[in-house]
């Protein structure tokens, strides 16, 4: 990947240099003592991101599956709402969508006395259901439009071919149709996780304790501006080159080879 | 008009938007043209330092580029939330030390001005690399017919690298266009009132969350729409003279 002859031109090393001494100065000149009293609380949030990203990154692309799909091939009833759907979604703000969930569902449950009654309530006074529906939703909603470009992207062909030998519609789309989108849109699905990751710090703005959370507490409580945010920056760097690097990974193994992420 | 209304149940709604004092409707559109403004500032900045970053990208020196190349990466990697926070106290307290020096008080920032700052620097990121395949995809003969000319860069620039990777920008300019737009909403975190804090701040005050987070919901939604069909527009004007290929591939 990254080959150590490229580091090693003069310039090169003189920004590395450079960047060291501006890390050590930041290991010096800034204020770290708070950190020891966070460390618990930021664990419990990069934690909380985590799970986040993993869960709707997951639900929300078995739900663009078939929204990809009713887009692609289905008829004029199913095509419609999809794409009505994912329009709403992709042209408003992800914020909004996730304070009407919250504040609007959120003020609109408890007025229903057997959804209070019932054994879903603990559940939903609680803001991550809201999160993870919200996230879920955007990402469903940018993943279906991807996912109908790379169904419709699928060679003709290659079906054809399935339902010559008589193969059952689900099978052919399991073992043929999906593989090949899949194939297609893997470097975009990529890019659009590392998006989706970029949106998690959203979900602070309705009480839930994300990394992002802690920092503005952090700031908040200690009026120490920089240090937590220079922290958080270099956080989700690093999960957004994890990602990268994973989905690299997912590339080699599915295509045979990479191909080069920017 | 009103009987129609009232059938329907939403009468309450129309007048909690109406755009005379017991209605919130003018502090939505307030809240609308300032994002809007931050919006096109931002987009515009975004287009100028994309320029600048994608001819350095390409054709500066070796320290240009790989500067470039962490600009564009870091900012592309870090949620824009965080960003905005970090670069509005850093543009904050630039502001401020420059004031003190010259023996000035603290200042208070504009928030359209701020916003501008803090999202065209965002955008900026994108829009190098957008601009940079771009102009990577203009046939080099064409840029050398140009020098062989004599043409001094600017005038090539002007004269035919930007015209011809125009078609090339579009789309992924249009997409930054509607990046800006709802990118705007995250000021409201920071306190800026653009639409969806003015959405908040009124149905909180009200209680008719649904009516406000809705209307404002189909507001981001007509401008999206409405700047589809522009960029229709300049995507078949930038177009103009080509060959189509619709209907060629598929």
């Amino acid at each position: 990947m990254i080959d150590l002859k490229s580091l090693m031109q003069p310039h090169r090393i003189v920004m590395m240099l450079v960047f060291v001494g501006f890390a050590v100065w930041c290991a010096y000149a800034l204020r770290w003592d708070w950190l020891p009293k966070y460390a618990p609380l930021a664990l419990y949030g990069i934690w909380t991101t985590l799970w986040l990203l993993v869960v709707t990154v997951v639900l929300g692309f078995l739900l663009a599956v078939p929204l990809g799909l009713m887009q692609a091939v289905g008829p004029w009833y199913l095509a419609t709402p999809a794409k009505v759907f994912c329009t709403i979604i992709r042209g408003t703000p992800l914020l909004l969508q996730l304070w009407l969930l919250y504040y609007g569902l959120g003020s609109l449950f408890p007025q229903f006395p057997w959804i209070r009654s019932s054994e879903l309530w603990p559940y939903l006074r609680q803001a991550w259901p809201y999160a993870v529906l919200a996230l879920m939703l955007s990402y469903a909603g940018y993943e279906g439009e991807v996912m109908r470009g790379a169904f419709k992207g699928v060679a003709k062909g290659q079906l054809e071919a399935a339902r010559s030998f008589g193969m059952p519609r689900f099978t052919m789309f399991r073992r043929i149709w999906l593989p090949q989108a899949l194939r297609n849109v893997l470097p975009t699905l990529g890019g659009e996780t590392i998006l989706q990751m970029k949106a998690t710090p959203l979900v602070a703005t309705i009480t839930v304790v994300d990394i992002y959370a802690v920092s503005s507490r952090v700031r908040s409580d200690t009026f120490i501006i920089y240090e937590p945010l220079i922290l958080l920056a270099v956080f989700y760097i690093l999960v957004a080159g994890l990602i990268a690097l994973g989905f690299h990974w997912l590339e080699v193994q599915v295509l045979g080879t990479g191909r080069r992420t920017q | 008009m009103t009987g129609l209304l009232d059938s329907l149940g939403l009468a309450q709604s129309a007048e909690l938007l109406s755009l005379s004092p017991p209605g919130w409707g003018r502090n939505l559109l307030r809240g609308l043209s300032h994002s809007l403004q931050i919006a096109f500032g931002a987009y515009a900045l975004g287009l100028v330092i994309g320029l600048f970053g994608a001819y350095g990208k390409l054709y500066g020196g070796k320290v240009t580029r790989d500067l470039l190349a962490i600009y564009t990466t870091v900012i592309r990697a870090v949620p824009e939330l965080v960003l905005i926070l970090i670069l509005y106290y850093v543009g904050s307290d630039i502001i401020n030390k420059i004031s003190a020096a010259m023996g000035g008080g603290r200042v208070e920032i504009n928030g359209v001005a701020a916003g501008i700052w803090v999202l065209g620097i965002v955008q900026g990121a994108y829009a190098t690399e957008i601009l940079r395949g771009a102009i990577q995809a203009v046939p080099l003969g064409q840029i050398e017919a140009a020098k062989s000319y004599g043409m001094p860069a600017i005038m090539t620039m002007r004269r035919v690298t930007i015209p011809a990777m125009m078609s090339f920008a579009v789309p992924g300019l249009a997409n930054l266009w509607l990046i800006a737009t709802k990118d705007t909403a995250l000021l409201a975190v920071v306190g800026f009132n653009e639409l969806t804090l003015e959405t908040r701040q009124a149905a909180s005050s009200t209680r008719a969350y649904f009516t406000f987070f809705l209307a404002a919901g189909f507001l981001y939604l007509m401008v999206t729409l409405f700047s589809g069909v522009i960029f229709a527009r300049i995507e078949k004007w930038a177009r103009r003279g080509q060959p189509s290929l619709t209907g060629a591939g598929r």
